[in-house]
């Protein structure tokens, strides 16, 4: 299943946020999205995902689902929007109990989810008593619980310390490394970008429009060798040089408001 | 390799080292709760001191043990129940059907846009208005049997539920709602599972005021027009300068207030663990 952002417009009253945002993410593959703080990034995810309308053009999708997906587009928040109220297992289970599945069958997906993120002992806990690393493995188990077909992640490390960064984005290249799930990958962090995606999409100061399309000319499997660090490097370097002038403006434009 | 930096915690100069002063203290007060059961205890014995040892007039303002034992005489004689079951009674449907209504009312302010502009509008202009000042024509309206007691408790406890349950939706974070639907979660479903858990901590903060709202109009209410009750008897007992037994009636309304208020900490705790 691909997705497909159709020259997405989007206005905030009389500020212009998007401007005919358009580009692919094909089945399997991760996307991410970059620019200067405030280019529409986290609004244009949200649009992919259903839960803005665009003032104009809109989000598509092309092709079936795979056929046990339960929420073929599915969120991975920045802020984790865990139920504070609910245990680990319960908001793992959240998204299932609606979906027509069978205790048994939920209990076992549970389960599935927790295991894959190294949730299982702390199943009873609830969000309050686990660390910022923790809850978001939680986020990401309640993600993986519903099947994706395409992860849309908005930030989803960047309220986390560096070390459970980096231990989490190890757990992201492990969980896209089958390319059975595409990701959406919004992210201010070029280093995440180069690190995770196949492509890389560039937009510029406000309003967002695609400044340039980057492909990653590595699998990430070979992303991890000592000797495709350098090459990361200058891939990042690269895209820092296409965003650092707005950057600047934009943080100016920030510090002026 | 790394290397390893030299150790710089060594003690050079003992002579001239002087302990960094604590500034740390302070603005962290704590529950006091022996601390506060001293001090009442404190004020019964001077106020049984006082009594005792002639310094008040106990008409005026009779011991603790007078009031103890005008408790005591009113509760063989069963009349001490007849005043607590009325008042109870009145209070308990004022404030179910105030609170049903208003937990209603508040909901759909909460969630409808319709239901915001109207219902505020309506809200605002009758809030401030004293309940009791209604008892009149709420008499008019429905005799003098108890319905216009239980019906000035409930729109009391009406207003106040619904202004803190529409506060306790709108507090409840939009990300978790936007989750919700983002995995198409129904609708039914988002409010029974995120925002009536979500709304529950100001819902029950509002009920705690609720209470104490039922309380005051139930106390009023009874002065105004009531043969049985404790504010009926109070006014009765004042009338005759039955002292012992106005303070007796007063510190049922105390105990009553505490026990209202313990239930609603029982609730809480138990509804809200998660905090």
């Amino acid at each position: 299943m691909d997705l497909i952002a159709d020259h997405i417009s989007h206005r905030f009253g009389a500020l212009e946020v998007l401007d005919k945002v358009s580009f692919t993410v094909a089945s399997g593959e991760v996307v991410a999205i970059v620019g200067p703080s405030g280019c529409g990034k986290s609004t244009l995810l949200s649009i992919l995902g259903g839960l803005l309308r665009p003032s104009e053009g809109g989000a598509e999708l092309r092709g079936a689902p795979p056929a046990d997906s339960l929420n073929p587009l599915t969120f991975v928040f920045q802020d984790f929007a865990l139920l504070p109220w609910c245990t680990v297992e319960a908001n793992v289970e959240f998204p299932l109990v609606h979906t027509g599945l069978g205790i048994t069958e939920r209990r076992a997906v549970v389960d599935d989810a927790l295991r894959r993120t190294g949730l299982s002992d702390f199943r009873g806990a609830y969000p309050k008593q686990l660390s910022g690393g923790m809850r978001q493995r939680v986020g990401i188990a309640r993600a993986l619980a519903v099947r994706p077909a395409i992860l849309l992640m908005d930030e989803p490390l960047s309220a986390l310390d560096s070390q459970t960064r980096e231990l989490l984005m190890e757990d992201f290249i492990r969980l896209l490394a089958d390319g059975a799930m595409g990701a959406v990958y919004v992210t201010h962090n070029l280093e995440e970008a180069v690190r995770l995606a196949d492509r890389v999409v560039v937009l510029s100061r406000r309003p967002g429009r695609v400044r340039e399309v980057v492909t990653i000319p590595m699998t990430r499997d070979e992303r991890g060798g000592s000797d495709a660090r350098g090459k990361l490097l200058t891939l990042q370097d690269q895209l820092w040089s296409l965003i650092r002038d707005e950057a600047i403006d934009a943080e100016r434009e920030v510090q002026h408001a | 390799m790394l290397e390893r930096a030299p150790s710089q915690g060594t003690k050079h100069d003992t002579s001239a080292l002087r302990p960094v002063a604590f500034r740390g203290a302070g603005f962290m007060p704590g529950g006091g709760r022996v601390s506060g059961w001293i001090a009442l205890a404190l004020v019964i014995a001077l106020w049984q001191l006082a009594g005792s040892a002639g310094w008040v007039n106990p008409l005026f303002l009779p011991p603790p043990s007078a009031i103890a034992v005008a408790i005591y005489k009113l509760a063989i004689s069963g009349t001490l129940w007849q005043h607590v079951l009325a008042s109870v009674v009145r209070i308990g449907s004022g404030w179910l059907i105030g609170t049903v209504l208003g937990v209603i009312v508040g909901f759909a302010i909460g969630l409808s846009t319709l239901a915001r502009g109207v219902g505020i509008t309506f809200i605002s202009a009758l809030f401030p208005i004293p309940k009791i000042a209604l008892l009149p024509l709420l008499i008019l309206w429905l005799g003098i049997g108890e319905e216009p007691k239980i019906a000035t408790i409930a729109l009391g406890v009406f207003f106040s539920t619904a202004i803190s349950v529409y506060s306790g939706v709108d507090a409840v974070p939009r990300n978790l709602i936007r989750m919700a639907q983002s995995f198409n979660v129904p609708v039914h479903a988002i409010v029974a599972k995120v925002v009536w858990p979500g709304a529950l901590p100001s819902i029950l903060a509002g009920f705690r005021i609720t209470a104490s709202v039922a309380l005051l109009l139930v106390v009023s209410a009874e002065m105004i027009g009531a043969q049985f009750g404790i504010g009926a008897f109070v006014l009765q007992a004042g009338n005759l300068m039955q002292t012992d037994q106005l303070l007796a009636g007063v510190v049922i309304l105390s105990l009553f207030g505490l026990a209202v208020g313990k239930a609603i900490n029982v609730l809480e705790a138990r509804l809200l663990h998660w905090r």
